[in-house]
Formats: structure tokens, C-alpha cells, sequence
């Protein structure tokens, strides 16, 4: 077993691999970028290296000045979290050649999985289903519109390099094709520098459902069950769930051995996440493979009693897989509502700044996987995720309602968050149905915010503005420093200048 | 102590009176006898009646909010005797307006020049954070007297972008 690893990320996740770490004895390195010497990740991990300036590709992203860190450290392997260069086969080939272990799949894996194409032509040979299209970049309009014709309209027009939506071009009919394909092909050019299109069926209102898999290096993969993604907005997860409302345990067999089929033909080891598209008649296709840990990952750990992460390490070190398909189980489930620093009440903008208060729930059933802390202020200049609340129980309503509660101790002050919106998935009828597709977010959030404000019993809430209203006097009593008029233009200082008694008389019994 | 509170809309006069066990509250001249201890910073517990509430204060550079439970208000609160000072802070459309920065960032671009006319709503500046870039709008309709934000610079919560007049 490895005696010390460098982590080579940031925030919440770079935590909780410090923390698994700890868990096994093994000594842990933190890089951090000038904005993070304060971070919590820094704090909890037993040695620590600046690596650059604020900007990403001028620190987490610099495999030169990461490896030069792992040598001096004496790290023997590294972890790279998720994002950053957590699919970077180069970085996975640099460890390699300065003899560090990188904890996930080989350079080979990570490079047939990272083009679109391949990966489809790879999966082909191995009879794993598609959705109906083309396995390589379309040649001409001419080809794309006999696809097209032969798959059916509506058609999906995708990079082979692409992610994030860049490239993507939905066709309803034939007169848009050749233009779409055109513009499709200039942005994928201008994007990833590969003009390489292919084209695919659309699936009206799909599910996302991905299958975790491990795979050791001995020849042993398994795959671990389903996770339910559907709940995106701008190519972006925001709550995931285990297992999926739809999945029953004969899908979730076929679906599992067909993500174990994909890792075995990629020779694929550690642990990965196969995607899946999923139609309304439960049909389901391949769309891609993560070749790295999930953010979502706990709803998994919960759902199996597994720790991924220990896994990881554990199988990165050589060891076998300690347990058999036969061993896995799904047991009870588990939701995860990503907190981001954004504003709801300004289209879910990021909101970087300083953390004034922070109140955190705990209790039965809740996992919070956090990488912030009161007084800590939020960088501008990453992924807005502070933290992931994860609520558990025995069934889906359970897991609910425990979020709920959760979610109504979970405060944070100085900046904005994303809580509310999660308070309102939970309550809304079409997600206690489990009826999700990817679209599903965009439509509750046009219904906007009103429809959901006129829902609190007007009474109710009357009552509640009179409990403000004196609690806002209360605290001007009791906290005279802090409070009053105190921001309003003129009127800090102006507050200032008048002595307080209270103060003062708490001033002279300090005295005695 | 008495103080003007302006929440949902509504001002209300509040009136708080240290008394046996607790307070006298009379708001808007209803007594009401109340309980209240701050556990901790931005953090009050409240009794009414037997009915408990934990109220978090929310204070930012420009407003001042309470949660009650998870549901939040955006509260003004005055003490009369200051009110003088209070004045032209509560004139909503006359007089110069200041524009500030809701959030740490970096300032992308202006979207309009000194002096020219804007609507209520109209972008001024784009501000950017976390890889997004935010248009910062104008409160009211008028004329844009000043613009402090310089393209390429840093910006903090409630500093000054523009100032509308």
C-alpha cells in the first residue's frame, strides 16, 4: 500500500480523498493556487505546496509543476479528483514515465474513451446498443441525409470531440440539415479543433442514467448500480439519485452487464462510469464513458456500503477487487443535491465571496460532503460546488423527506446559494413521481418563482413577516455593533458616532 | 426602544420594552410578550406565545434580509430618532442612485457611456465571476452621471460600478 498521495485538486473533493486517505494511514500532499491558501483542503491534509497563480492552467492544470511537487514530497501516487486533469491521458502518461502511480485508468483507456468516435467503434465491435446513427465523422451533407432518412427525424448532429454542449445541433427536418451540419462542423473546429461530426436519432426527452463500474487490475470488473442524472440544467448535474425510479432489478442487471462489456473493451481499470441515454419505453443506449470518480459517487457508496475511494486507492496499489458481482447489493436510497455558490434570484449567476455565517445540518441520514467553512471566502475563479448534501433512508420518500429537513438547517450568509432550489425539486409532484428526463429543470424553473411563493399559505406567511419584523428589532437590541440601518448610504458611519448604553454598560462590566 | 419596520411592503412601528422574563413587544400597538437570546453571531431564537422561531440574520453591503425558518425577508429598520439621516436613503426614485457590485469579480466591459440616458433595467457593466459574465442594471431610469468601473479591474461587493441619476 501506498505510503503517501498527493492530491491534485481543490475544494470538496480533494477533502474527501484526504479524508479516505486518512482513514487508511496514508499520508496525504495538497497543492493549492495562490486564492487557496486558505482552503480547506490545505487545512486537513499533512503537507502542502503552492503550485501558481489563481488561474487553472497556470496551476491545477501545470502537470509539470504537480509532478515536481509529488517528487519533492516523496508522494507515490497521485489522485486527481474529477475536472481539472482527472481525464487527461497525458497527465496519466506523465505520472507513469516519472514513475508515480496514477490512481485511474491507463493512458490507453482514458484515450480510446476521449474521442466520441472511437470510443462508438470500440463499443460496436463489442455489441454494445447505441442509439441509431453513425460510428465515424460524416464525409458529406449527402451521407448525413441518408442516415437521416434511415434512422428517422428528429436527428442529433454531435462533435466527435465534443463536450458541453458545444458542436450539438438538433434537426427536425431535412431542409436544416446541411446548414446545421455546416455550422456544427465550424464550431466543433473552432472549439476542440476537430471538425469531425457524426450523427445520431434524437431521443425526444431522455433520461441520463449512468452504471458505476470497478475494475481491478487482475481482470475482475463489477459493476456497482445505476445512478439517476437527469436533473441537469446548461449540460450540469444539480441532483442525482440511487437508485433510479425506473430501473428495476432486471434493467439494472442488463444495464450493468452491458457498462462491465464497455470497460472490458476499453481494457478499462479503476473505477468508471458508463452513460446511458434512456427513451421513454426504458430502451437504453450508450452515450459515453467518465473515466474518472463521479461527483455524484456518495449516492453509490450509500446505496452499496462500498467506499469508492478506499477502492480506488486500494486497487491503484495493486490489490484485487475484495468482493464478487455476486456480493453487491442495493440497499434503501440516496439523493444528492449539489450546493453551488449561485443566485436564484439572478438566473443562478455564480456568487464567489466571503462566507459570514454558515449553519450546517447533521443528524440521521445525512452525508454532507462540504469543502467550505465560515469566514472562508469563496474564489472567483473555480467551479461554483461548495459542498454536496446527500440524504439517505430505507426508500426514495424517506431519503425526501430527511433532504428536507436537512435543507431547512443548511444556511449560508455572505453569499448566495442554490438551497431554495432544491427545497423546491423535493416538493414538486412530477419528482415525487420520479417522473424525470433531461428536460425536467428547465420546465419547473419556468414556471417560475411566483408559482412557487403563492403556494406558502398567504396567512402563514403574514405571520412570518411579523416575526421578522420584530426579530429585526430584537437583534438591534441585543447586537447594537452589528445592526440597525448599518449599509444604507451615510448611516454607518452616522449609527457609529452614536453611543450606544448598551455597549457601554457591557463595556463597564467588563471592567470590574 | 422604538424603531420604523418596513418588511413586505408594510411599515410597521415597533416597540420593545425590557420586562419581567423577557420583553414587551408592541407592534403596530399590539403587546405581544416575547423571549429572545442571540446563541450565536447573525443567529436569534424568539418566543412568542410558546411558539419558538429561529431567525438568521442575513446583512450584505447593500440590504438587509431575516430567514425565518427558510423563507426569507428583505427588511429596512429605522430608529426615529436617527430618521433625519434616513432620508434621502429612503427616496427610491429621486436623486442619484448608486449601482453596486453584487459580487466579487472582474469587470468584461461598459455597455453604456457617461452622461447617455438609460431605462429602468438597462445593462451598464458586465461583470464576470466563476467563468460567467453577469450585466449589472441600471435601478431606475434616468441619466448615467458617472462610471467608476474600469474594464479589466477587480471589483468587491458594494463597491460603486456607476452612478444614475
Amino acid at each position: 500500500m501506498f505510503k503517501k498521495i498527493l492530491i491534485a485538486n481543490r475544494g470538496e473533493i480533494a477533502v474527501r480523498v484526504i479524508r479516505a486517505c486518512r482513514e487508511m494511514g496514508i499520508a496525504t500532499v495538497a497543492v493549492y493556487s495562490d486564492v487557496d491558501r486558505a482552503a480547506l483542503h490545505v487545512r486537513k491534509s499533512d503537507e502542502a505546496y503552492p503550485i501558481g497563480p489563481a488561474t487553472a492552467s497556470e496551476s491545477y492544470l501545470r502537470m509539470d509543476k504537480i509532478l515536481d511537487v509529488a517528487k519533492r514530497s516523496g508522494a507515490e501516487a497521485i489522485h486527481p479528483g474529477y475536472g481539472f486533469l482527472s481525464e487527461n491521458a497525458k497527465f496519466a502518461q506523465a505520472c507513469a514515465d516519472a514513475g508515480v502511480k496514477f490512481i485511474g485508468p491507463t493512458p490507453y483507456s482514458m484515450n480510446l474513451m476521449g474521442s466520441k468516435t472511437s470510443a462508438r467503434q470500440q463499443m460496436e465491435k463489442a455489441g454494445v446498443p447505441f442509439v441509431p446513427g453513425t460510428s465515424r465523422g460524416l464525409a458529406s451533407a449527402e451521407e448525413g441525409e441518408q442516415v437521416a432518412e434511415r434512422v428517422g427525424y428528429p436527428v442529433m448532429l454531435k462533435a466527435a470531440a465534443g463536450g458541453g454542449g458545444k458542436g450539438m445541433r438538433l434537426v427536425h427536418t431535412r431542409q436544416e440539415l446541411r446548414s446545421a451540419l455546416e455550422s456544427a462542423q465550424s464550431e466543433a473546429q473552432r472549439s476542440f479543433g476537430d471538425s469531425e461530426v457524426y450523427i445520431e436519432k434524437a431521443i425526444v426527452n431522455p433520461r441520463h442514467i449512468e452504471m458505476q463500474v470497478l475494475a481491478d487490475e487482475h481482470g475482475n470488473t463489477v459493476w456497482l448500480g445505476e445512478r439517476e442524472c437527469s436533473i441537469q440544467r446548461r449540460h450540469q448535474k444539480v441532483l442525482e439519485e440511487a437508485p433510479s425510479p425506473i430501473v428495476d432489478a432486471d434493467m439494472r442487471r442488463r444495464m450493468g452487464e452491458v457498462a462491465v462489456k464497455v470497460a472490458q473493451a476499453a481494457n478499462y481499470t479503476n473505477a468508471g462510469t458508463v452513460e446511458f441515454l434512456v427513451d421513454q419505453q426504458k430502451n437504453f443506449y450508450f452515450l459515453e464513458m467518465n473515466t474518472r470518480l463521479q461527483v455524484e459517487h456518495p449516492v453509490t457508496e450509500l446505496t452499496t456500503g462500498f467506499d469508492l475511494v478506499h477502492l480506488q486507492i486500494r486497487i491503484a496499489s495493486g490489490e484485487k477487487l475484495p468482493f464478487r458481482q455476486s456480493d453487491v447489493a442495493i440497499r434503501g436510497h440516496a439523493i444528492e443535491c449539489r450546493i453551488y455558490a449561485e443566485d436564484p434570484d439572478n438566473n443562478y449567476f455564480p456568487s464567489p465571496g466571503k462566507i459570514t455565517v454558515l449553519l450546517q445540518p447533521s443528524g440521521p441520514g445525512i452525508r454532507r460532503d462540504s469543502g467550505m467553512y465560515e469566514g472562508w471566502n469563496v474564489p472567483m475563479d473555480y467551479d461554483p460546488l461548495l459542498a454536496k448534501l446527500i440524504g439517505y433512508g430505507t426508500d426514495r420518500q424517506q431519503a425526501i423527506m430527511r433532504l428536507e429537513r436537512a435543507l431547512y438547517e443548511y444556511f449560508v450568509a455572505g453569499i448566495k446559494t442554490n438551497i431554495s432550489l432544491f427545497q423546491r425539486i423535493l416538493c414538486d409532484a412530477d419528482f415525487q413521481a420520479g417522473k424525470l428526463d433531461t428536460g425536467y429543470l428547465d420546465r419547473l424553473l419556468a414556471k417560475g418563482n411566483q408559482a412557487a411563493r403563492s403556494s406558502a399559505p398567504e396567512k402563514e406567511r403574514a405571520t412570518l413577516e411579523t416575526i421578522a419584523a420584530i426579530a429585526a428589532g430584537m437583534f438591534a437590541v441585543l447586537d447594537p455593533a452589528s445592526s440597525a440601518s448599518k449599509g444604507k448610504d451615510g448611516n454607518a458611519a452616522g449609527a457609529a458616532k452614536i453611543p450606544s448604553n448598551w455597549k457601554q454598560k457591557g463595556r463597564a462590566e467588563g471592567l470590574r | 426602544m422604538v424603531y420604523e419596520v418596513i418588511v413586505g411592503g408594510k411599515t410597521h412601528r415597533l416597540e420593545l420594552e425590557k420586562a419581567a422574563g423577557g420583553w414587551e413587544c408592541r407592534l403596530d400597538g399590539q403587546l405581544v410578550h416575547i423571549d429572545a437570546v442571540i446563541p450565536r453571531r447573525d443567529v436569534l431564537s424568539l418566543l412568542v406565545d410558546g411558539h419558538a422561531y429561529e431567525i438568521k440574520r442575513e446583512q450584505t453591503a447593500t440590504d438587509l434580509h431575516m430567514w425565518v425558518g427558510s423563507t426569507r425577508f428583505a427588511v429596512e429598520l429605522r430608529d426615529p430618532r436617527s430618521l433625519r439621516s434616513c432620508q434621502h436613503a429612503a427616496g427610491d426614485e429621486k436623486g442619484p442612485r448608486k449601482i453596486l457590485a453584487p459580487m466579487p469579480g472582474r469587470v468584461v466591459r461598459l455597455l453604456v457611456a457617461e452622461n447617455s440616458e438609460v431605462e429602468a433595467g438597462q445593462g451598464i457593466v458586465v461583470v464576470e465571476a466563476m467563468k460567467m459574465q453577469n450585466e449589472i442594471k441600471s435601478p431606475k431610469k434616468g441619466v448615467v452621471k458617472k462610471i467608476s468601473a474600469t474594464p479589466g479591474a477587480a471589483v468587491n461587493p458594494g463597491d460603486v460600478l456607476a452612478v444614475v441619476e
